[in-house]
């Protein structure tokens, strides 16, 4: 009689982790098809719709594209800090400090030309998210507090901050009341690529993930931050400046929220309104994961992640499956995929006994 | 293998089918802010949606828990592109968003609810739920013995503020010395949040909780309590037997279907609709057992009121809380004003910030 046995793996898999990867991806489908079964939806018809919803149309391509795009940059932020294992759960703040900042800029220069006031709003979004940013990494290395509580905690404060505006001096006189900030001006918009849905965010996107890749395997801080991340004493005993990572890894992370909260006031909303916060900078967290911190994968898993939402909305629209199998769809894959990542380094075989 | 094989076929030749037939209907789409299964706002909407789906004819579909924002925007388009002939958004937040789509596609009828931007092909609506409010604050203030009514609401926004107004004015009316305590949640639907801000409530001496939210955790809270409720949105009296006094209620079905008839035989013109009682849509929901019959006679006799326009619940003299005079004897609100009033009645305890 067969026993099994788990073992762990001579060799790294290297590339070939994707199989496993693609398997748990698989394996969650399965089970969303038994489930939409079980109420009564052909499952096969069921998984189609939600692909070709996702990625079946140049439309659907376009569309899960732009959602991407914020989930991907605060995503990188995260993972930035991750690899130094700072846990930074504040992307959600930082991305609305971002908002913020960009909003003012663009609301106290609406005059300027648009070569000036973008890179203005981006500017005034990354020094906003990254002071978000830097207030945990601070009181983390001078009074020893737990940067998970406070990036957390911060959140909250940044979206009161974000309510406080919009309801109250940057509240659109032209609004009947309604908590919004006045449009922006055309200058202060990220325009689309020619006849495209797409915006230029999404070069932003590929200009800042070969940035951090170059900067976490090129160079010498990147080096020390992937030293440290593996093993602080060590990194200390060998005269790495560790307190000086930690603040340098949060404020980049805070700024890139902050550049996605300024994508998304700028090019999706054209203005500030509660509703830009829908949750990014949590999805970026499972995205991070997800991904295991490497900019590519992250990419790769933002747009997986962000067609699954969007494709999720055509599955509700032709079939009237509630919106919380979305949440359901999302939750079995992350935990397929994270208890896949155990065969990464393991392996069962079986052992015939004597 | 094969047996997949097959399978797959037959599913595909039935969507094929399913298409083809509904290819001469009117396809009608609904855009919910939160789950159809909340009890509530949405719950209300689809109630309308299933009276417009038993027409002839008409074929419907909807998407629910829509975020406010760039997601609505995707769903209404996404409704567009596929051919959708009429399509609701019934939620504030969709407004812009709807006028985005409804520039690049001019033959869909757009229709926008609680808003107040309009186009060639696109209309907005709302009811008048100040009135059922008021109603409803007459039943909540002569029930009360504390003289406290806690009211839990969601956003600081005029269609909020004007019903906490409208449901202290009709408290008033009958109770002059009660007062109506506010709560923000800054959340449509979220039940736990909602039963803690009701909770709060309870603990400052509410006897009656009234709200303006999604979910029926306030009413759960006032029957936990002893105390009495005031539904919003549709009839909460499953939910708290013993305390729900009566609800102010949406009643979509006659107006959706107007309007869908009117789609279909080439009548519509984009217009801004605000209707009251008269038309039906707002309403008060059945009485609790616990309600005198002289009050809900009293009450009654009010709705009648109303409805013949005989009565306005915004007329003077109306003070805000500093004891200005906003609205002056003898003269009553106009619509503009109701529909951007940011300040709250004489009588309410709570910031409109």
């Amino acid at each position: 009689m067969p026993r099994f046995r788990i073992i762990k793996r001579q060799e790294r898999l290297g590339w070939r982790s994707c199989f496993i990867f693609l398997a748990a991806i698989l394996l969650s489908l399965l089970f969303s098809g038994v489930m939409l079964a079980l109420r009564g939806t052909p499952p096969l018809e069921g998984i189609l719709i939600l692909f070709k919803g996702a990625f079946g149309s140049r439309w659907a391509i376009e569309d899960s594209l732009i959602k991407a795009i914020p989930i991907f940059l605060c995503s990188l932020g995260v993972a930035m800090a991750f690899r130094l294992q700072i846990w930074n759960i504040g992307a959600e703040g930082q991305f609305a400090l971002g908002a913020i900042g960009a909003t003012w800029m663009a609301l106290s220069f609406p005059e300027l030309p648009q070569l000036v006031l973008l890179p203005l709003m981006v500017g005034m979004a990354c020094v906003a998210g990254g002071c978000w940013g830097l207030i945990p990494a601070i009181l983390r290395q001078r009074l020893g507090t737990n940067e998970i509580i406070v990036t957390l905690m911060m959140n909250y404060i940044a979206i009161l901050l974000l309510d406080y505006l919009v309801y109250g001096v940057w509240k659109d006189p032209t609004s009947f009341g309604f908590p919004m900030t006045a449009e922006f001006v055309p200058q202060a918009i990220v325009g689309k690529i020619g006849s495209s849905g797409v915006n230029w965010g999404i070069l932003h996107c590929l200009l800042l993930g070969i940035l951090f890749w170059v900067f976490v395997t090129f160079t010498r801080t990147g080096f020390e931050l992937r030293a440290s991340g593996d093993s602080v004493r060590a990194a200390r005993y060998a005269g790495i400046p560790y307190s000086g990572l930690v603040v340098l890894v949060m404020v980049i992370s805070g700024a890139l929220a902050g550049w996605a909260g300024f994508l998304e006031a700028s090019a999706t909303i054209n203005r500030l309104q509660p509703s830009i916060m829908v949750g990014y900078g949590y999805t970026a967290i499972v995205v991070a994961w997800l991904a295991r911190l490497h900019p590519l994968n992250i990419a790769v898993t933002s747009l997986l992640l962000a067609g699954l939402r969007v494709g999720v909305e055509n599955l509700q629209l032709d079939l009237q499956v509630p919106a919380a199998f979305g949440g359901i769809l999302e939750g079995l894959i992350l935990m397929t995929v994270l208890a896949g990542g155990f065969f990464v380094h393991y392996r069962i075989v079986s052992v015939r006994q004597p | 293998m094969r047996v997949v094989t097959i399978i797959s076929v037959l599913l595909l030749s039935m969507v094929m089918a399913a298409h083809a037939a509904a290819e001469k209907e009117l396809q009608v789409g609904f855009v919910y802010v939160s789950p159809i299964g909340d009890a509530g706002y949405s719950y209300a909407h689809d109630k309308g949606r299933q009276a417009v789906e038993g027409m002839d004819g008409v074929k419907t579909s909807y998407v629910e828990s829509v975020k406010e924002g760039p997601d609505s925007e995707r769903v209404i388009l996404n409704m567009a592109r596929k051919g959708y002939d009429l399509i609701f958004a019934t939620s504030f937040g969709y407004m812009d968003p709807m006028l985005k789509v409804a520039r690049q596609f001019p033959k869909t009828v757009f229709m926008h609810c609680a808003g107040f931007k309009k186009a060639d092909n696109m209309g907005n609506y709302f009811g008048r739920m100040y009135q059922a409010r008021y109603l409803s604050g007459m039943v909540a203030g002569a029930m009360s013995k504390s003289n406290i009514l806690g009211y839990v609401a969601a956003f600081p926004i005029p269609e909020v503020i004007r019903g906490i107004n409208a449901f202290t004015l009709g408290a008033q009316a009958v109770n002059p010395e009660v007062s109506v305590r506010v709560v923000w949640t800054k959340t449509w639907y979220d039940p736990a949040t909602e039963k803690e801000a009701a909770k709060s409530l309870l603990d400052v001496g509410a006897d009656v909780i009234a709200q303006h939210q999604d979910s029926p955790g306030p009413q759960e809270a006032a029957q936990e309590k002893g105390v009495y409720s005031i539904g919003y949105n549709s009839d909460m009296s499953g939910f708290a037997p013993k305390a729900h006094l009566t609800a102010a209620i949406w009643n979509w079905g006659p107006y959706y279907s107007e309007i869908v008839r009117q789609v279909q035989d080439g009548s519509w013109k984009a217009e801004a609709a605000w209707r009251g009682m008269d038309a039906g849509i707002v309403e008060l929901a059945p009485f609790g057992p616990m309600v005198p019959k002289q009050l809900q006679d009293q009450v009654r006799a009010k709705q009648e009121e109303i409805v013949s326009g005989a009565f306005h619940v915004f007329s003077g003299p109306i003070k805000d809380q500093q004891g200005a005079v906003k609205i002056p004897a003898g003269s009553m609100a106009t619509d503009q004003e109701m529909l951007g009033m940011t300040w709250f009645v004489q009588g309410v305890v709570g910031t409109t910030e």
